[in-house]
């Protein structure tokens, strides 16, 4: 065990009416990258926060380096050589990388307390040269991709000379591409012997990267495996405590009429020339790097934005919306990628977030018929089986899945066509995102027409019944689920210089 | 899952309770007071000084009702003092010209005035993403000028005034003073408004979470430009009652009220910050300021006190919220395990 640089034993932490961590136990080898799996609520968050000094365990022991070691804070932590980075970067977006990276332990003049930039941008380049990254110090924050500014996180973590350091999700947002630098940032820090828990939700990173894996459930301990040892399916089962039989359950829906169709979608700047069209009970993806314009072509369609030229029919009719409460009023519904911020109202109950976007179905003249409200929000919450004890239950006391649900809710108060999820299952676990598939499938039956827009190759190849390709703006292929794999998406996806 | 949904019926009714401590505390506060002042002063609970009180503070309660719409939706407008103003001047201005003129009109030309104002700061919020504060504290300068270029720096006094102008402010309708019946119809309007209307709803949605009131179709720049054209028509309906109670009219009226406003608001637990904010709490944080306005003159504390203990009051109104508001979160939370 002389090669083991943190171990934690027993550790157990509740919270009022929660057990987070019950007795868990995790291993740490130096220069080991070693995945931490399970589902949302499993206990993982909890564990790193005990592990950065956030929480204090209310019992169990933690060994640095062989040695009982008390972590009394963040601070602390750092001082200790363990850092953290985290999904969503923390970061200050006005101020520049140097000044991110170094924020809280700058370098200063001993007399005149003076901030030597000199120096500071110095050790930055430094820095970011090792992690091969392409920008510079003196950029600013705000301006980077979410990979680079993931860098930076790194680059800070170095900075504190940390031997531990925590990824907690960073491939989430990240296209395929962008998760493969990471990877290889990854192994460069893992051959200069730092150690890394590797936390994500996506099978693929940890077969890809991991050497060891540590699965949690319901805030226990479940094992420990080499990643060599675990198939996929055993994996899962650890996970989820039983066997998903089906990952992708794509069922077979009779496909109706066309009910949406995109002519020559042109937006300056963002997508040009896009042209695809869906039909009832049909599930499209849209698929492709981000960046290549999905997101944003979405929007325009929805009226959040608005295009220069192009049209769009809805059942036949053509569809100008200036802003989505037209689109709404029409049939089209759609669902933002960052959920928590563009898709509820946390402080408000479960009832009043399911029917804000269709308030006029639920008011006479302006006033509001709340009996009617309620009713309906309750068959919606009981049709997606949202796990809380009432619809007037705040959606901010909701786990991430049941969040999710709430806001499909929102799209179904009324007679919608054609529904849009951008990046349905991204962060969520592998138990919620079987039921997402499962409403999916739902509602391909009753006839509405579906685009998801998704990253995950797996789930592209695995919901759909078409898959629409876009890169740098434009379309660049549309094919047929049946016929597709992966390799035709990515090179699609990839601009040809990219493909040698 | 029905049974559950009817468990959990009698939890919203906690949760709501949970709300509803604040305006108790508010409620036996004000309470405590009362009996502090009757033990100084007899005369405190008598129904005449009562009765003075409600009429002192009718105009602050309409000015409040307009500036919680405003705070809900995550704004604030520093201009209504100076609408008060004009309002009053204007109305009061041309009551010397035409001295026959209806009151009923001269209230109607406060408010068009008003309307205009806010019209403005509505456009300036709504339409060219101006923050809040910034904007009304231009049309504060602006108006206020306005005011004193219109009158010349000169007042317009009460022998100026027609009786039937006067009369707005000290006639009554179903035996109840004018201010107070129109202060108590407004809160009426403003209750129904925000609890039973989906406009009230949206207004909710946009202070809380902009983007996903975007998302949810809400006309997010519409009821902006709403709530902000709302407070002008109250400040102007404020500014001819202002005239008309203290039967002047100068280009200093209301100078710095509209921090009162605020002030009551934020008492009556509308939070600075959007989203939130009740038409209970409002009325008992407005009666509150009232009481310190009106009481503490009466019960012989020194000017100088007073403001500091409206000052203590505010703070310590403040911090109760907080920590009620972090004790639902932690109610909510603990809920939460399952």
């Amino acid at each position: 065990m002389a090669d083991t640089i943190l171990e934690l034993r027993d550790i157990t932490k509740t919270f009022p009416g929660v057990k987070a961590l019950d007795g868990v136990r995790f291993e740490l080898k130096k220069g080991e990258i070693h995945a931490l799996m399970g589902e949302n609520g499993a206990g993982k968050s909890t564990l790193i926060k005990v592990v950065t000094g956030v929480y204090q365990p209310d019992s169990g022991e933690i060994l640095l380096d062989g040695k009982p070691t008390a972590i009394r804070g963040p601070l602390d932590s750092q001082r200790l050589g363990i850092a953290a980075v985290y999904q969503h970067v923390t970061c200050y977006p006005d101020l520049s990388v140097t000044e991110n990276i170094f924020i809280g332990h700058e370098k200063v003049h001993p007399l005149t307390r003076k901030i030597d930039w000199k120096e500071l941008h110095a050790r930055a380049a430094e820095l970011l040269e090792s992690l091969d990254a392409d920008f510079a110090p003196r950029a600013l924050m705000g301006g980077l991709s979410v990979a680079q500014q993931q860098i930076v996180e790194i680059a800070k973590a170095l900075s504190t000379n940390a031997r531990i350091i925590i990824m907690d999700e960073p491939t989430a947002p990240l296209t395929k591409r962008e998760s493969e630098d990471l990877y290889r940032i990854a192994e460069t820090l893992r051959d200069r012997g730092v150690s890394i828990i590797f936390i994500s939700h996506r099978l693929e990173d940890m077969y890809r990267l991991a050497s060891r894996v540590t699965v949690f459930r319901d805030a226990r301990y479940v094992g420990t495996w080499n990643v060599s040892e675990i198939g996929r399916d055993d994996l899962i089962v650890a996970m989820v405590g039983r066997a998903i039989t089906q990952l992708f359950p794509k069922r077979k829906v009779a496909i109706g009429q066309e009910v949406l169709r995109v002519e020559k979608l042109s937006r300056t700047g963002y997508f040009k020339d896009v042209s695809f069209s869906v039909r009832r009970g049909e599930i499209l993806a849209m698929t492709g790097l981000v960046g290549a314009g999905r997101t944003e072509v979405c929007e325009a369609i929805y009226g959040i934005t608005k295009a220069d030229s192009g049209r769009v029919f809805l059942a036949g009719e053509e569809l100008r919306a200036a802003h989505p409460s037209e689109a709404l009023e029409r049939g089209l519904g759609y669902l933002p990628e960052d959920r928590l911020k563009q898709g509820l109202v946390l402080e408000w109950a479960i009832a009043t977030n399911v029917t804000l976007p269709s308030l006029e179905r639920f008011s006479r003249f302006g006033w509001m018929n709340r009996r009617r409200e309620d009713s309906k929000a309750k068959e919606l919450a009981e049709r997606l089986e949202v796990k809380a004890n009432s619809v007037y239950d705040l959606v901010a006391t909701l786990s991430g899945g049941n969040q999710q649900k709430v806001i499909v809710a929102k799209l179904l108060t009324g007679d919608m066509k054609v529904i849009i999820l951008d990046e349905p299952t991204k962060g969520v676990d592998v138990g919620a995102k079987a039921a997402i598939f499962e409403i999916m499938n739902e509602l391909a039956e009753a006839g509405y027409g579906i685009v998801m827009v998704s990253s995950e190759m797996a789930e592209v190849l695995g919901m759909s019944d078409r898959i629409v390709v876009m890169r740098e703006g434009k379309v660049s292929a549309t094919l047929d689920t049946a016929d597709a794999t992966q390799e035709k998406i990515l090179s699609a996806a990839m601009a040809a210089t990219e493909k040698a | 899952m029905s049974g559950e949904m009817i468990k959990g019926t009698a939890r919203a009714r906690v949760i709501r309770s949970g709300e509803g401590f604040r305006e108790l505390g508010l409620l036996v506060f004000i309470a405590i007071l009362c009996v502090a002042f009757q033990l100084r002063n007899h005369s405190f609970l008598t129904l005449a000084n009562i009765k003075d009180l409600l009429d002192n503070t009718a105009i602050l309660g309409i000015l409040s009702v307009g500036m919680t719409l405003v705070l809900i939706t995550g704004g604030i407008d520093l201009s209504i003092g100076a609408t008060i103003a004009l309002a009053g001047m204007t109305s009061a201005l041309t009551g010397m010209v035409i001295p026959a003129i209806n009151p009923l009109l001269s209230i109607l030309e406060g408010m068009a005035v008003g309307l205009v104002i806010g019209s403005v700061i509505g456009l300036l919020v709504a339409r060219f993403n101006i923050l809040p504060i910034i904007a009304t504290l231009g049309l504060m300068n602006i108006v206020r000028g306005a005011t004193y270029i219109e009158s010349g720096g000169a007042w317009v006094s009460s022998y100026q005034m027609s009786d039937g102008f006067k009369a707005l402010s000290t006639g009554t309708t179903l035996g109840v003073n004018n201010l107070v019946f129109i202060a108590l119809v407004i809160f009426v309007l403003f209750w129904y408004f925000v609890n039973h209307t989906k406009t009230g709803r949206r207004i909710y949605a946009i202070g809380s979470n902009p983007e996903a009131a975007d998302i949810s179709g809400i006309p997010r720049r519409r009821l902006l430009w709403l709530v902000y054209a709302t407070m002008g028509v109250l400040a102007g309906l404020a500014g001819v009652l202002w005239v008309s109670k203290f039967a002047s009219a100068q280009g200093d009226t209301a100078l710095g009220y509209e921090l009162n406003v605020i002030a009551a608001c934020v008492l009556g637990g509308v939070s600075i910050s959007g989203g939130s904010g009740k038409a209970s709490g409002l009325i008992l944080g407005v009666i509150l300021l009232g009481m310190l306005n009106n009481a503490l003159p009466l019960i012989n504390v020194s000017p100088f006190w007073q403001q500091f203990i409206q000052g203590v009051v505010i703070l310590a109104a403040v911090l109760t919220n907080v920590a009620v508001k972090r004790n639902n979160i932690r109610l909510a939370l603990r809920k939460r395990a399952i």
